[in-house]
């Protein structure tokens, strides 16, 4: 069935498509239309689930981890200042390995305050032990809801849906909802490997030693170590993981096909343009501008940013002429960090591209396909040999 | 509803706390947590927070107790138990008790905005802070409920300058379905206390006092009477308030016939942490106990009129 909905409302249609069980949040703007809808789906009774309104976000996470250790599929969404405040939880619930799924609806963090939209809220969180999703549309927004539950759940390691507040939360654009047979299909019950309770006793998320520690068979029981290890290596599993839930959600409602990355008119790009989120699905346009200019431009979204896809990034961008990347936001002091990232990764490479790096949007600053325009026009006429570069979009000064 | 009374021989065999746990020698935490255990019973799952209980329990992985018990951030304790109970009631299970657990850090500070938010949503849950009057696990750091003139690791000099916060009638102020204070001098009162709280529905707080030989700076062996002179001074009154009624416990309650109160001096003279207090500080807290008495006995005086 196609809706013509807010990105908000496509984020709530998956989460009762899921079936979540207990959903606990704390309002906060863009977030709130996503949370509202989910309440009244709850006291309508089209949503068989718990709805628990907290006092804050550290409680709303708090309330998932307790439900998800006690057996029950759980859900909560937040924007800036929320996310931050829920970041001792964050890691908690990695650490947990708890298969969490919440949407973050990107937004910039104060000081000053500022209510619109930025990525300086999620990106801050990357090294926190979630997974990271990042989403162009609205359609995108309903499909990896649904397949981060699966692969929330088949990891046990929490994930991030983010998406951009006001440019997808609060636009309207046409998408397709699945039948609830198909996501049925797709994603079974929740089951969970530890679930806590009097048949299965166990005291969850001790103290842990520095060293391994025999448990009361005289068997080696792994340490904090072992556990952050068997982390980091479950985690790099998700590119594959996801790649075969994709195929698998494909098959059965009909979408997917490139679930890691997207590229667009990247054949026989000498010039890519790489972005999170909504930038993406603008730089199309932006590239099928230039092209009839005679640039070859090509656009790459980066959908999966942790665990950050190196080879994939790698084998796609190695030996083109330029790799300009364009972020809203910023680790202060270096640059942005999908652009520090991917720099690292290009790094071993024989044929590395030149590659520039733009800030821009930072705090709702608008930023219009001319100036993505400009900017890789910019890239492209430097010299070659000046090297990789950082510059800003939109800076009044 | 008068709650029953059981005596030491009527408490369940079964031992859910093991021997050899981490405890200190004449913890009070220990007292509570085995007895309490009998009265929860295994079809359970604890939520405690970063406190000595943490420790009691035992390093990973080997621990202590025989209940289902999940550990969570400092001050989510109340939070991460209505997810709990949330989830619970999601799966139709309506037998599994749920019980927080937390020290007086992590319910009258830390823990406090989530404590308040799940009462005012009236979760089904029963929350037991046990508390020592200090941040122990941390090495003895003032926490809210220390009360004024006790020496501290970080009021060392001339003890904490403030008054003790009163978490039970914080709780109280939100309406719960039951409040009661408990002492560790008297675990069978703690027993039947939990266990009327969990015939109950909705939100449930247990405060109790608990001594802690090496924060209270006091031999191990005394510490179950010093706990016990804080109640028969007057100065740690064990009641239950109900509906909006308060009724003060047995052993408080003795006290309202007796013209004279053991002097509190009593107690504090027992323990270090109140040496920085003058004979003149001592003074001013027997009369604010000898005006709450004073309050009590009036308000008795005028029910039976």
């Amino acid at each position: 069935m196609f809706v013509f909905e807010s990105g908000n409302v496509a984020a709530a249609g998956a989460v009762k498509l899921a079936r979540a069980k207990v959903i606990a949040a704390y309002p906060i703007t863009p977030q709130t239309p996503l949370t509202e809808k989910l309440s009244e789906y709850v006291d309508n009774g089209t949503m068989e689930a718990e709805y628990v309104a907290v006092e804050s976000e550290h409680s709303a996470l708090a309330v998932c981890i307790g439900a998800l250790s006690a057996g029950s599929r759980a859900f909560t969404a937040t924007s800036s200042h929320g996310l931050l405040y829920m970041a001792e939880q964050l890691h908690w619930t990695a650490g947990a390995r708890l298969p969490m799924v919440m949407c973050v609806v990107n937004r910039a963090v104060g000081a000053p305050f500022s209510i619109w939209n930025d990525h300086q809220d999620s990106i801050s969180q990357r090294d926190a032990g979630w997974i990271q999703i990042y989403v162009a549309d609205h359609q995108e927004i309903l499909d990896a809801t649904i397949k981060a539950f699966r692969l929330a759940e088949e990891l046990c390691i929490p994930v991030m849906v983010c998406y951009d507040g006001y440019y997808l939360s609060h636009t309207y654009m046409p998408y397709e909802v699945p039948e609830q047979s198909a996501v049925d299909a797709f994603l079974p019950p929740y089951s969970y490997r530890h679930t806590l309770g009097p048949d299965n006793p166990a005291s969850l998320n001790t103290v842990t030693l520095p060293g391994g520690r025999l448990d009361i068979h005289g068997e080696f029981a792994p340490g904090y170590m072992e556990l952050r290890h068997s982390l980091d290596l479950e985690m790099k599993r998700a590119i594959d993981i996801y790649t075969r839930i994709d195929g698998e959600f494909a098959k059965t409602v009909g979408r997917g096909g490139s679930p890691i990355v997207q590229t667009h008119l990247c054949d026989d790009a000498e010039y890519v343009a790489v972005a999170l989120g909504s930038m993406a699905s603008q730089l199309k346009d932006v590239a099928d501008t230039l092209r009839e200019e005679g640039l070859a431009v090509g656009v790459l979204a980066v959908s999966m940013y942790r665990p950050f896809p190196g080879e994939i990034l790698t084998a796609a961008l190695a030996g083109r002429k330029r790799v300009i990347v364009f972020e809203k936001a910023l680790s202060f002091g270096q640059s942005g960090a999908l652009y520090s990232d991917l720099r690292a990764a290009l790094y071993s490479c024989d044929t590395k591209p030149i590659m520039s790096n733009y800030i821009l949007g930072l705090g709702g600053r608008s930023y219009k396909s001319s100036d993505f325009c400009e900017a890789i026009r910019q890239s492209v006429a430097r010299d070659s040999a000046c090297g990789d570069h950082m510059g800003w979009i939109g800076l009044n000064r | 509803m008068e709650a029953k009374k059981t005596q030491i021989l009527d408490l369940c065999d079964e031992e859910l706390v093991h021997p050899g746990n981490r405890g200190c020698a004449g913890c009070g935490l220990n007292i509570l947590y085995r007895i309490g255990l009998k009265a929860i019973g295994e079809d359970a799952i604890l939520v405690v927070p970063p406190s000595c209980l943490t420790v009691v329990q035992g390093l990973y992985p080997i621990t202590c107790s025989q209940v289902s018990v999940l550990n969570v951030t400092f001050a989510s304790t109340a939070a991460a138990a209505s997810g709990v109970r949330a989830a619970l009631r999601a799966q139709n299970n309506d037998h599994t008790k749920v019980v927080a657990w937390a020290g007086d850090g992590g319910t009258a500070d830390i823990g406090l905005q989530a404590l308040s938010g799940a009462i005012e949503r009236g979760e089904d849950i029963l929350y037991i802070c046990y508390d020592n009057e200090a941040y122990m696990n941390t090495g003895v750091q003032r926490s809210g409920t220390t009360p004024r003139g006790v020496l501290t690791a970080n009021t060392s000099i001339g003890g904490k300058r403030e008054r003790g916060k009163d978490v039970a009638a914080i709780v109280a102020a939100h309406n719960p379905a039951y409040v009661a204070t408990c002492s560790a001098a008297y675990p069978l009162d703690f027993h039947d206390k939990i266990a009327k709280a969990l015939s109950m529905k909705g939100f449930k707080y247990i405060h109790a006092h608990t001594p802690c030989p090496p924060g209270w700076q006091m031999e191990e062996r005394i510490a179950v009477s010093v706990a016990r002179l804080a109640v028969t001074t007057g100065l740690y009154v064990l009641y239950e308030i109900e509906n909006g009624q308060m009724k003060l416990s047995e052993p408080s309650a003795k006290l309202l016939g007796k013209k004279k109160l053991p002097p509190v001096s009593q107690y504090m003279q027992a323990q270090g942490r109140f040496r920085a207090l003058t004979p003149a500080d001592i003074d001013s807290i027997q009369n604010e106990i000898d005006t709450k008495w004073a309050g009590y006995r009036r308000q008795m005086t005028s029910a039976a009129a």
